[in-house]
């Protein structure tokens, strides 16, 4: 049986897997996390932008949104991140120090951004037309009635998709270290195979899966709770009631004729 | 069948409807005319119901009176003023709309979505837009729902919802766009008592309709709209008893 002794010593190698397990928990994971979530706070922001612009009545917002939706969207996100990462590193230099971290996030957010805004403008597409007609009717402008009636209706429909976003991000984290971060700025996918490249062996980058599944699988799974949830509704069910009991509603009956002289 | 009101007209409760004019309005989506030159008049405090076909413009009118479509030509008169040359949004303050579908809001409240326009159109404050809508909900019977969400009220409570949030706005002008015609059948003479009593009280009423009974017992004045033209306006005796135009009379002769 030497190659299955071979296969478990390549990829599971218990020691291998110990060592690198306390790097991967306090620098990997919490790099991951934190540039996943900045990613992701930073990508909805843009994103609800792109996605008020992208509906907009007004072409010369929907124009630009378009655009920015298909360059974005488009290339590889790998691409992204070297054009931006390497583009302004004399820029990020100045204001924000030598590190290539905050430029890894600001990729990451652009190419999230035009993913989220694609969701948004979905979410908001699909809530009913009659709504916003009703606030209008009603005397509120285009943007009273987006903020306070369609908009949110649009957010809590696509809330499950932002959330399989968010996963996507986690995942496409580990590209930005192509940008050489510091030892201490490592996500877990630097953390892996820099611990791999040091033992030849490669348990700890299989470690280091371990660890993005953790993150991803648990989440993939509230999304598909959620996704009931929403569709089906947290209705209590509740007894079947007459129709005709309602026309009791109408208090107190008083009959009048109209029109006619009956 | 007999109207009866919701509440007695004893309640002392009178709106005071303005008058509607349309003058030679003319509408189109792209191309497409769907209005053809449409005038008409409704006096303040008076009901008129237009009946017609499907795809002959009832509803299209409807909505270029508030000018949720804007008309291409002609003028609409609210209370003598032109509707066209008001801001939008005022005009729509002072002119009421209830929808088929109710299009009410359905993760707020009865009593919220009466209040929300008080609110942010208005201007009132959170309590006071409160006790007006609590004020409104009662109006139409519907007090005690009044914290519930639009899916655990039927058609026909949503509809008086609808309602109610168009009359908290104290419109001059109400327009209903065939209001009962997404309703279960014994749940549509709520609506159109409701509809009655405010005919009564004095409010101005444009009803897009194709409940005939209610047309004939509670309009003032009937219009008989084909193809983006009216065919034919008068009282509901003269249309309904003596429709002059073969249109009318082959119309009648398919929903009577």
């Amino acid at each position: 049986m030497d190659w299955l002794d071979s296969i478990i010593k390549t990829f599971f190698d218990f020691d291998a897997m110990w060592q690198v397990f306390p790097q991967l928990l306090g620098v990997g994971l919490v790099n991951t996390l934190v540039i996943s979530f900045a990613a992701t706070v930073i990508g909805v922001v843009l994103g609800m932008i792109i996605a008020i612009m992208g509906i907009s009545p007004s072409r010369w917002l929907r124009i630009p949104a378009r655009i920015y939706t298909d360059i974005f969207r488009g290339l590889p996100a790998i691409l992204t991140i070297l054009l931006i990462g390497q583009g302004f590193a004399r820029l990020s230099q100045q204001i924000f120090g030598p590190s290539p971290y905050p430029l890894g996030i600001l990729a990451l957010s652009l190419i999230a951004s035009a993913y989220i805004g694609e969701i948004f403008r979905a979410g908001i597409q699909s809530v009913d037309r009659g709504q916003l007609e009703a606030c209008r009717a009603l005397g509120m402008s285009y943007g009273k009635a987006m903020r306070l009636v369609v908009v949110p209706q649009g957010i809590r429909r696509v809330l499950p998709a932002l959330v399989n976003q968010f996963i996507a991000i986690v995942k496409d984290s580990s590209l930005v270290y192509f940008l050489g971060l510091l030892v201490s700025e490592r996500e877990l996918f630097r953390v892996g195979q820099d611990a791999a490249v040091l033992t030849g062996n490669l348990s700890p980058l299989v470690m280091a899966g371990l660890f993005y599944l953790v993150i991803t699988v648990p989440l993939t799974h509230l999304v598909n709770y959620f996704d009931n949830r929403f569709r089906l509704g947290r209705r209590k069910p509740t007894p079947p009631k007459s129709g005709l009991d309602e026309l009791d509603d109408v208090q107190p009956p008083m009959p009048i004729t109209t029109g006619s002289n009956t | 069948m007999t109207y009866t009101s919701p509440l007695p007209v004893t309640d002392g409760q009178f709106y005071r409807g303005a008058s509607l004019e349309l003058r030679d309005v003319t509408m189109a989506y792209g191309d497409i005319d769907v209005i053809r030159g449409v005038s008409l008049t409704v006096e303040p405090g008076t009901t008129t119901c237009i009946i017609g076909p499907s795809g002959s413009g009832k509803s299209t009118l409807l909505r270029g009176v508030n000018r949720l479509h804007d008309p291409k030509g002609g003028d609409v008169l609210l209370a003598g003023e032109s509707a066209l040359r008001m801001k939008p949004e005022r005009l729509r303050t002072r002119v009421g709309l209830v929808f088929q579908h109710f299009n009410l809001f359905p993760d707020h409240t009865a009593l919220e979505n009466v209040a929300l326009a008080l609110r942010n159109v208005k201007g009132m404050s959170k309590r006071e837009s409160l006790s007006v809508a609590a004020d409104r909900l009662a109006d139409v019977g519907l007090a005690e729902r009044s914290d519930h969400r639009p899916r655990d009220l039927s058609g026909g409570q949503q509809q008086r919802v609808a309602i109610a949030r168009a009359l908290a706005m104290e419109p001059e002008v109400m327009l209903f766009d065939e209001a009962t015609s997404a309703l279960d059948p014994e749940l549509v003479k709520g609506v159109l008592n409701l509809m009655a009593g405010l005919a009564q009280r004095g409010m101005t009423m444009l009803v897009v309709t194709h409940e005939m009974g209610f047309a004939r017992k509670v309009a003032d004045q009937v219009v008989f709209m084909d193809e983006g033209l009216v065919v034919e306006a008068g009282t509901p005796e003269q249309l309904f008893d003596h429709p002059a135009s073969p249109r009318l009379q082959r119309f009648l002769s398919e929903v009577l």
